[in-house]
């Protein structure tokens, strides 16, 4: 199934997974300050709602 | 229906909410197709070996690192002009988008460079005019943060974006009027005699794509959370001016 990368496999597996991990990283960070932020702000109404 | 409607920040929210779960599927969908078809599919080109397989990320990167900056530019210029905060937000949202892409353009360049060329960097054209792009994305982040009122902020960023436009225009058009770089012309041409052989032309395109879809997702996310966390900042100051009145 591993396609015969050569002499160049180092070279073509080091693209493929930094590339692969800073995608990973911007969606994950990405979403977890969405989540994080819209709590928060949940939390701020519910509070002023309170009041 | 106008769509200066959706400069209104609730009305933003409501309309792009829905849609980001389906845009980022659809993204990662293309990006699954495109990396494995490339990766796995396809055949080594009779001059780069299997190095060629690189550019099923390295051509999408780099496309989007300009044309963020120039959506960039254009959401800076509607701040500037009309004053809409969402369009001011929708353009530090995607700032580190397009920090993300221009490093791994360099990054995955750097890599097809060494075997090719036989040197990771060179101070070509191109390549130069990409540092000094992903420098700007740099000051323009590190600006946003470092003003604390957000109007002044979304102004000196979007006089930053403005100069910076020089550079994302310089990178695209580099090699065609700076004819002295390592860097090859582009690699993807509305002419069909220029252009690469369809065996990777079209898992480039699915490629390419899901790019574009992944950065619709994350600009419609990241503005949706500026714009929230811009709200409870409002809240909280309201909360604390009524228990100072109070006090």
């Amino acid at each position: 199934m591993m396609p015969d990368l050569g002499k160049y496999a180092v070279e073509v597996g080091l693209a493929y997974a930094v590339s692969l991990v800073l995608l990973g990283g911007i969606i994950w960070l990405s979403v977890r300050r969405y989540r994080a932020v819209k709590a928060a702000l949940e939390r701020v109404e519910r509070g002023q709602d309170g009041h | 229906m106008s769509f200066w409607e959706y400069a209104n920040p609730k009305k933003f929210i409501d309309t792009t909410a829905p849609a980001v779960p389906w845009v980022m599927g659809l993204a990662l969908a293309c990006l699954a197709v495109g990396l494995v078809w490339g990766f796995f599919f396809t055949p080594d080109d009779f001059r780069q070996g299997s190095t060629v397989k690189i550019i099923y990320l390295h051509v999408p990167s780099a496309m989007m690192a300009i044309n963020i900056w120039i959506m960039m530019l254009v959401t800076s210029l509607v701040w500037l002009v009309r004053r809409h905060h969402v369009s001011a937000l929708a353009a530090r949202a995607a700032a580190p988008v397009g920090m993300v892409m221009v490093l791994m353009a360099l990054f995955t360049g750097a890599i097809w460079g060494q075997p090719m060329w036989g040197t990771w960097w060179a101070w070509d054209p191109r390549l130069t005019s990409f540092l000094i792009l992903f420098l700007f994305y740099l000051g323009y982040i590190a600006l946003w943060a470092a003003i604390d009122d957000p109007d002044t902020a979304a102004d000196l960023t979007s006089v930053l974006c403005i100069v910076g436009s020089v550079f994302a225009l310089l990178s695209r058009y580099a090699v065609l009027f700076w004819n002295q770089g390592l860097h090859q012309g582009a690699t993807l041409s509305l002419d069909k005699e220029e252009n690469i052989a369809d065996v990777f032309w079209f898992p480039l395109l699915v490629c390419i794509a899901g790019f574009v879809l992944l950065f619709v997702a994350l600009v419609l996310m990241r503005t949706g959370t500026e714009i929230r966390l811009r709200r409870m900042r409002a809240l909280e100051a309201r909360a604390e001016r009524a228990a100072e009145a109070r006090a």
